[in-house]
């Protein structure tokens, strides 16, 4: 329960990426001003349904990451709104291109890193988005949003069609079980509460908030009542909520698919610290690189699935 | 002389005689600020009088009008020139130069495009406008009319800056496109910071390079107004693909002292340095006017 769901015939489950590839595709038929920039990976990120459909609002820059962030700068400053795809780690690591050309220029560019954390599995770590995150939250101006699940990808998409800003969207390869019920709202900046719980606060993002639910389920056995709160929003962050939590249950743990330094962990901390100081313990990739394996071989190694994170919650409340 | 009513039009004769009160203002600006790049701004000044003198359609009274053609300052560093030229074109009152890079000032040290009209990028980190420039032509294709492409593209990079990957990432792409909305000119000073561009390392042979990646590529010289215009409507008549136009410059030209000199790339002058500028550009100036027939030259155009 709660690893990575296994691409299986007849599963509900859907990768992030490709319910964004979905919302692309089913916004466009209204959203003239939508446009798609690609780095050669429209198959991997599912920009390809969009192109097939939209061929002349489709941008196939090639294997030139910086050109390509540039160009959607250009075409946003014209008056379009660029989704601009790529790996995390490739798209994110033109840093100087999303501060300068995409964040100063005050463009409405959505840069879309497909392929986060290790959840990628077997290619390793040249591919995994595991930076991205702390990278993005850096720079001033830039939203950073991660999906937990289909519903919320297609919201935070359509949401990002009319946000005034550059922004982040951050897509996993693994298919995501659904957290989020039929009819579901995405509100940019507002966490989600999926559990009620008083003793610990598990405070989740993109791939790891199914295993977060479960592992809470996994708690009660134990007796211990753990909230877990969904962060799709990374930046900005739902003080509020989180400083509630915070109050209410006295300790939080932040669970991610990414390096521990600056992702969601760090955000949590810098917010509390000023907000609610009380115990946290970040857990996600704990400062060290990825590898390859399967994404279930990995969630588990990494104890990013529900047992793992139930075992790093009952270590935490010692 | 062009008789579309969004074009500055103006006679060779009065873009020469702007040009000298052009370098003046820059380096006033410049030395007040105490920091900048007078080699850089010098050596491109004449190519940005040509292009929002007579060769861009636009509004400087509505600097954000949709079909405006854009002008985008890859080269961030040679600013100063850049706010010195909108300025005289209306686009803000020359009163605002001296702020140049002071605390609170829209004319920040490198372009910043949410702070000032008329600047379509905020640029400084080289190689980044140029790609900027490639995704506004793409805009103007995507919005094209049976009149033709909703606007027309210019971006001005520099020497140093060609050695930027990206550069050449962009020079790929536009001709994929088919951007013959976009023109990228090169402000050819051959010098930067740390030395001569040929001992920093060199671009030639700097044209064929362009050929190769399927540009058209027109040479001109970049102080010569009658050279520079000639060059832009070679761009414009240039159907299918983009136009590469190689500016031959000086760095530093109209001050004699700061002519081909590196060493003045990014250093600003001292008050005395700058009196002796403007002696020299203003001595220039009259003797310029007292050969040319120019006549009415404040009644041309619409300066402020």
């Amino acid at each position: 329960m709660g690893a990575p769901v296994k691409n299986e015939p007849g599963s509900t489950a859907v990768a992030s990426r490709d319910a964004f590839g979905d919302a692309l595709v089913r916004l466009g038929e209204t959203h003239p001003e939508l446009v798609v920039l690609e780095a050669d990976l429209s198959e991997s990120t599912r920009s390809k349904k969009f192109a097939k459909k939209f061929p002349n609002r489709f941008f196939q820059m090639g294997i030139a990451e910086a050109n390509m962030l540039g160009a959607a700068a250009g075409l946003s400053l014209a008056g379009k709104v660029p989704f601009c795809c790529s790996f995390a780690c490739f798209v994110t690591s033109r840093f100087d291109q999303v501060r300068m050309s995409v964040c100063y220029s005050a463009t409405n560019v959505r840069i879309v890193g497909s392929h986060a954390g290790v959840g990628i599995g077997e290619d390793g770590y040249s591919q995994m988005g595991l930076e991205d995150i702390a990278l993005m939250r850096s720079i001033p101006t830039m939203t950073v949003i991660q999906p937990a699940d289909d519903l919320e990808t297609a919201g935070a998409v359509e949401a990002l069609l009319t946000h005034k800003g550059p922004a982040f969207l951050r897509t996993t390869r693994q298919k995501l079980e659904r957290v989020n019920k039929e009819g579901y709202k995405f509100e940019l900046g507002k966490g989600v509460t999926l559990v009620d719980g008083k003793d610990l606060t598990i405070v989740a993002t993109g791939g790891t908030v199914g295993p977060a639910v479960h592992a809470a389920a996994l708690l009660a056995k134990d007796g211990v009542s753990a909230r877990v709160i969904n962060i799709h929003t990374i930046k900005p962050l739902d003080v509020p909520l989180l400083a509630k939590a915070a109050r209410e249950t006295k300790r939080i743990l932040t669970v991610e698919d990414h390096q521990i330094t600056g992702g969601l962990g760090g955000a949590v901390c810098e917010a509390l610290a000023d907000a609610e100081p009380v115990r946290i313990r970040r857990h996600g990739v704990l400062d060290v690189f990825g590898e390859s394996g399967t994404p279930e071989g990995l969630y588990k190694h990494f104890k990013l699935d529900a047992d793992g994170i139930a075992e790093v919650a009952r270590d935490f409340l010692k | 002389m062009p008789k579309d009513p969004d074009m500055l039009p103006e006679s060779l004769e009065s873009l020469k005689l702007r040009a000298f009160d052009l370098r003046i203002d820059n380096l006033t600006a410049i030395t007040a600020a105490a920091s900048g790049h007078p080699g850089g701004t010098l050596s491109a000044m004449d190519i940005m009088q040509a292009l929002f003198f007579g060769e861009m359609r636009h509004r400087p009274a509505d600097p954000h009008w949709a079909e405006r053609d854009r002008f985008v300052l890859s080269k961030g560093h040679a600013v100063p020139a850049l706010y010195t030229v909108l300025a005289h074109a209306g686009y803000f009152s020359r009163d605002l130069l001296p702020t140049l890079r002071r605390l609170g000032s829209p004319l920040q040290g490198h372009p910043a495009n949410f702070l000032l009209p008329g600047i379509e990028a905020s640029t400084g980190s080289l190689g980044q406008g140029f790609s900027i420039a490639i995704g506004m032509a793409l805009a103007s294709k995507l919005d094209k009319t049976p009149d033709g492409d909703k606007f027309r593209v210019y971006a001005l990079i520099g020497d140093g800056e060609s050695q930027e990957g990206q550069i050449w990432e962009a020079a790929m792409a536009a001709p994929k496109y088919k951007l013959d909305n976009l023109v990228v000119i090169l402000d050819h000073n051959k010098g930067q910071i740390d030395g001569f561009v040929d001992e920093v390392m060199s671009l030639n042979p700097i044209a064929d390079k362009w050929r190769a990646f399927n540009w058209h590529v027109v040479t001109c010289d970049g102080h010569d107004y009658t050279s520079i215009r000639a060059a832009l409507a070679e761009a414009r008549a240039t159907k299918g693909k983009p136009t590469f136009i190689l500016a031959e410059t000086t760095k530093g030209k109209g001050v004699s002292f700061m002519e081909g000199k590196v060493g003045w790339h990014g250093v600003a002058p001292t008050q005395a340095q700058l009196e002796d500028a403007v002696k020299e550009l203003n001595a220039a100036k009259a003797a310029f006017e007292s050969t040319a027939t120019v006549g009415a030259v404040g009644a041309v155009g619409r300066t402020n």
